[in-house]
């Protein structure tokens, strides 16, 4: 390979955020019912989903983000420094 | 809407299949959004009710995925400078407004004229508009690939833009990084506004949100699908507070359709920066205009239903269903198609731009 990453490809926190990624949503399969009881109640019940938006977007979000750098798969380099 | 608040009992099972299948129309439409800056929410409400979903819960929790998708999207566009906060925000809160006054006119409308009445005004708003704005986008992404400038990496500002960042009325301008200009909030408050109207009738304010910092702000094309997620989150967020207020938030078909979409978005975020700035307009323009025709197959329907035209018989209106439906997923998965290929192809050219300059004994 001549075009060689100078970074580290960043498996270790791919991974842990995998793993983190997917107990949450086996928790989140497993315990459907006392969710949507609890979800579901509406008031300021209502702050329940909106927190959990968050913390699924933050966990879930950096590991697709690493996943698809471990794939290779990365933004464009900047072709025009010169204009 | 305290009748609705006990919804939990109408949540669905899931199943493998159907957990696969919003995993998938997730990753696509995440694919899109992250792309244009919006999109999949047009297909993801009548994916969900396909599914039994009721109406507002698969609204609801619609818009419980956008939100947290759209701050992926913008936190991985803005790391390409693409986005503006500012403008983003301004924008954002101004279409916010203008969801809770497009719900209310849906509520008045839904009052008076009944479901299919509202239905009717839905299909209407998604033709006049995608008709107008799509066909214009897709037109002038079609003018610059002919004129020869399509490889031009500078966007021509519109004469409309123009004249909009030459107006100052003191007291109320702002400047914006993406417009290199300032401008009145006298314009950006009824262009967000706007948005989110759309955004509360038909699902994606996007289609109006993107066009009006492009044509009518002067934005470039990128940074206009960029900011568009900024906006999408605050209008997103607020809107599913309020929908999660009255328990209707669906938190595991949300969550469901986010891991799919959370993929896709990274990936259509990438690919904003392998091509040139009119594809945005291109994948764009070309999901309005089939959008279009789908909505526009069930007006007939609605009228019908309101007895405006003659009755259609229920075969017919099943099968103007399906094909209706059916034309949406094909609009998302084409927008998909040419983004992926868009991707392919600047990645292949950088490929093999480095393959030239690296390889030996050549000079």
């Amino acid at each position: 390979m001549s075009s060689k990453n100078v970074r580290k490809k960043p498996y270790g926190i791919a991974i842990l955020t995998g793993v983190i990624s997917i107990s949450l949503y086996v928790l989140l399969l497993l315990k459907q019912d006392v969710l949507n009881d609890y979800f579901g109640r509406g008031g300021l019940y209502a702050f329940l989903p909106i927190i959990t938006a968050f913390i699924f977007s933050i966990v879930h979000g950096s590991f697709t983000g690493n996943f698809w750098t471990l794939l290779g798969i990365e933004a464009a380099k900047k072709k025009k420094e010169v204009k | 809407m305290h009748d609705i608040v006990n919804t939990a009992a109408n949540f669905i099972h899931l199943d493998t299949i159907t957990i696969v299948y919003l995993f998938l129309v997730g990753f696509v439409g995440g694919l899109v959004s992250g792309f244009i800056g919006s999109g999949g929410a047009f297909v993801l409400t009548p994916a969900m009710m396909s599914l039994g979903v009721p109406g507002l819960v698969a609204v609801a929790s619609n818009m419980c995925h956008k939100f947290p998708k759209a701050l992926i999207g913008s936190i991985k566009r803005a790391k390409y400078g693409q986005v503006d906060v500012k403008l983003g925000i301004v924008l954002g809160i101004s279409a916010e407004a203008g969801v809770l006054y497009g719900a209310q006119i849906q509520e008045n409308i839904k009052k008076s004229f009944g479901e299919a009445g509202s239905n009717l005004y839905v299909s209407v708003a998604f033709v006049v508009i995608l008709a107008i704005v799509g066909g214009f986008v897709l037109l002038d992404a079609w003018k610059t690939y002919k004129s020869g400038n399509a490889n031009n990496e500078e966007e021509k500002v519109t004469k409309l833009a123009r004249w909009v960042q030459s107006v100052n009325i003191p007291g109320t301008m702002v400047y914006f990084k993406s417009l290199n200009a300032r401008i009145s909030v006298l314009f950006t408050i009824p262009l967000g506004f706007a948005t989110g109207m759309l955004a509360a009738t038909i699902a994606v304010g996007g289609f109006i949100g993107v066009p009006a910092m492009i044509y009518v702000m002067g934005a470039p094309s990128l940074m206009a699908s960029a900011t568009e997620l900024v906006i999408a989150f605050v209008m997103g967020l607020g809107g599913s507070f309020k929908f999660a207020m009255h328990g209707l938030v669906d938190i595991r078909l949300a969550m469901i359709i986010l891991a799919g979409s959370l993929f896709g978005i990274q990936l259509g975020a990438i690919g904003t920066t392998y091509v040139k700035p009119y594809m945005i307009k291109i994948v764009m323009g070309t999901i309005m205009v089939i959008v279009l025709f789908s909505r526009g197959l069930m007006v007939p329907v609605y009228l019908s239903q309101l007895g405006l035209i003659q009755e259609i018989s229920e075969g017919s209106v099943k099968i103007l269903k399906n094909v209706s439906f059916g034309i949406m997923i094909f609009a998302l998965a084409l927008g998909a198609f040419i983004v992926l290929k868009a991707m392919w192809q600047g990645r292949k050219a950088q490929q093999l731009a480095a393959q030239e300059v690296y390889e030996p004994g050549k000079i």
